[in-house]
């Protein structure tokens, strides 16, 4: 994170000066059996499915009433299409990417929300990866819709999906530098320019400390 | 090559030709086509085309009048909403959030809370005439946004009428949005805990005339639509996308219950008290654009019931809180309606600047500050009139979010445009992109 945006934030962002905040990232450590609910016919159902299983699942977090499964970047697609299949989580609701520039070898995180209609049961996959290695397999081919989600996340954040069938900027002009999203991307300060008319940065305008 | 013409500029590249159309005389144009060999044309179509919904660019390559392959082009309403909501507190969140989605601003406000809520912990303790108030704006919601989806869709296929229709009933809603919340769109209504303030006063009996006006009205719309055989025409089996294409691109609303399949997470999975209302979830199976057209026109019906009966709710539900309990969360005055609409809320002024430094520093922190949020991520989605939309939200613990992320339906079934329109004629495309109701402010956030 840089030291000071344009907003003022420096070091934890603490906006109030009283400095008394402790920030941790979002899903830190892993939960124990019984997770409760569908959540254990939900992990039951796939060790039976994929034989793979305590390889390919790192750990699972229940938090508040949401089951996570961090999978390893090599066995997503298989744990994808074993979900899909075998356990009829029929649709992904996308991809969203964390930034965690503290987190080292984990800085990049995916997380994809899957919906089965069948059952009527949500789950939620999360992926990390290191920033100098931020590639993560595709997974437009398991759920096509996939695609445009890749895409974003590929311009907000910079993950490569390897095997998407056209990974450009969505958002974005093509020719953009960076990857707007991570935190060490600064909000504002880009000159932009409209018909012509060039408007100077907004941290040349005015401040908003 | 013919003498230069100023209203089509042609020039050569490697991939062909290029016309730069600038309207005028289109004859030349077409005699210029005409007179290459070339069987294939790409057309930009947008993004400032009146019939793409906002600014939506679609590249269409075509056959003749058959459209062989269409690509969206998106973006060019990308305001970094998401970036920008890390920079501001959880209640300042809901400002942003309001403007994504500019005809469902209610829908998102209520994704947006709900997550934080669930976040809290406080989903249980939340008022319900808070929660009965968040259904009936978002029903309303529901119906505003439904009207500009006929509206432009029909004046799109070339029915102006319907629009007049449309929009008169879109006009009965957004005044009753500004009467409860001052605003008509963009209200930033639904907070983090509850809802900005009560009704004012009289407002039910007001929204009970402004139902019983729509449930007439609509019949407007539906005696000059609903079997009309030009509509029929236009409609009937256009934009094909059955249930397997649905749910691989993850479609959801009418676009998914066109398919047949009554998935509609108000009854699925309720939030906000759903499952204490009686409705029907709408569908169809003819998976085409007079499906979806169905659909809408026959969720204004549901949506009226549900407004009813919230209604009734309300009416029992007299004085009671519209905010949580927790000073450390709620906002810490209603505001009152003054005759400009709103007004703040002298009582709070006269403690806070009067009679106690407690109130005084609690309203500062607060309102400067806002409170912190224990760190962790959800995911808490409601049925838009567009779909699911979905709210990933992250908190490290702070008071501002993490990282915000919407799952925007229109975002999501645009994708659908060239499944329906491949192999179509390029007048379906008009057809096919307006049953998906797409709103650019939604898609590029």
């Amino acid at each position: 994170m840089t030291d000071s945006d344009m907003f003022g934030a420096r070091g934890t962002g603490d906006t109030s000066g009283y400095g008394g905040l402790v920030r941790s990232p979002a899903s830190a450590g892993s939960s124990e059996r019984p997770y409760g609910g569908y959540f254990d016919g939900i992990a039951d159902d796939l060790e039976r499915a994929y034989p793979e299983f305590s390889t390919a699942i790192e750990r699972i977090v229940v938090d508040r009433g949401e089951l996570t499964l961090h999978v390893k970047r090599e066995k997503l697609v298989e744990v994808a299409m074993i979900l899909r299949d075998s356990l009829k989580f029929e649709m992904c609701m996308g991809v969203s990417g964390i930034h965690y520039p503290n987190n080292l070898g984990c800085e990049l995180v995916a997380v994809y929300p899957l919906l089965s209609m069948t059952n009527n049961r949500r789950i939620r996959l999360e992926v990390c990866v290191s920033d100098s290695d931020a590639h993560i397999p595709s997974l437009v081919k398991v759920w096509a819709g996939n695609n445009w989600h890749e895409r974003e996340t590929f311009d907000m954040f910079g993950i490569i999906f390897d095997g998407h069938p056209g990974l450009t900027r969505i958002l974005m002009p093509d020719d953009w530098q960076g990857h707007p999203q991570r935190k060490d991307y600064a909000l504002g300060g880009i000159p932009v320019e409209y018909k012509g008319a060039t408007i100077p940065a907004p941290d040349n305008r005015r401040s908003y400390k | 090559m013919t003498t230069f013409d100023p209203y089509a500029p042609s020039r050569e590249t490697t991939e062909g030709t290029v016309f730069s159309v600038t309207g005028g005389d289109w004859d030349s144009l077409v005699q210029e086509i005409g007179s290459t060999k070339e069987e294939r044309v790409v057309v930009n179509m947008g993004p400032q085309h009146p019939s793409t919904h906002g600014v939506l660019r679609l590249v269409l390559e075509l056959e003749g009048e058959t459209v062989t392959e269409v690509r969206c082009g998106i973006g060019y309403l990308h305001t970094g909403i998401e970036k920008n909501m890390e920079f501001r507190n959880w209640t300042q969140g809901t400002t942003f959030v309001t403007r994504m989605d500019y005809l469902g601003p209610i829908f998102n406000e209520t994704a947006y809370c709900l997550a934080i809520e669930k976040l809290l912990g406080i989903t249980n303790d939340l008022p319900e005439r808070a929660s009965v108030i968040r259904v009936m704006m978002m029903e309303l919601n529901r119906i505003s946004s439904h009207m500009v989806a006929l509206g432009t869709g029909a004046l799109e296929l070339g029915a102006i009428t319907p629009m007049f229709y449309a929009f008169r009933e879109r006009e009965i809603v957004l005044d009753l949005f500004e009467m409860i919340s001052g605003l008509r769109m963009n209200m930033a209504y639904i907070r983090p805990g509850g809802v900005q303030q009560d009704l004012p006063e009289g407002a039910i009996a007001k929204i009970r005339d402004a139902v019983k006006l729509m449930r007439k009205n609509f019949k407007d719309n539906t005696s000059l639509l609903v079997g009309n055989s030009i509509w029929l025409k236009r409609t009937q089996g256009i934009g094909y996308l059955d249930l397997a294409g649905a749910t691989t691109l993850g479609i959801t609303g009418p676009v998914l219950r066109s398919t047949g399949l009554p998935w509609d997470l108000r009854k699925v999975q309720p939030y906000c008290g759903y499952e204490n209302y009686n409705f029907d979830v709408i569908t169809a199976d003819t998976c085409d654009v007079y499906g979806r057209f169905l659909i809408r026109m026959n969720e204004l019906e549901q949506s009226l019931r549900i407004i009813e009966q919230a209604l009734d709710k309300l009416e029992k539900l007299e004085g009671a809180p519209v905010m949580v309990a927790d000073k450390k969360i709620a906002w810490p005055a209603q505001l009152t309606l003054g005759s400009d609409g709103l007004g703040n809320s002298l009582n709070h002024i006269r403690e806070i600047m009067g009679t106690s430094m407690e109130s005084l520093i609690h309203h500062f922190k607060l309102v400067t500050e806002g409170f912190q949020v224990p760190s962790g991520q959800v995911y808490a989605a409601v049925e838009s009139a567009r779909g699911e939309l979905g709210a990933h939200v992250v908190s490290d613990g702070g008071t501002r979010p993490y990282r915000m992320h919407f799952r925007e339906p229109s975002f999501n079934n645009l994708q659908a445009t060239s499944a329906m329109s491949e192999g179509g004629m390029i007048a379906d495309i008009i057809g096919a992109v307006a049953s998906i109701d797409p709103v650019m402010g939604g898609v590029d956030r």
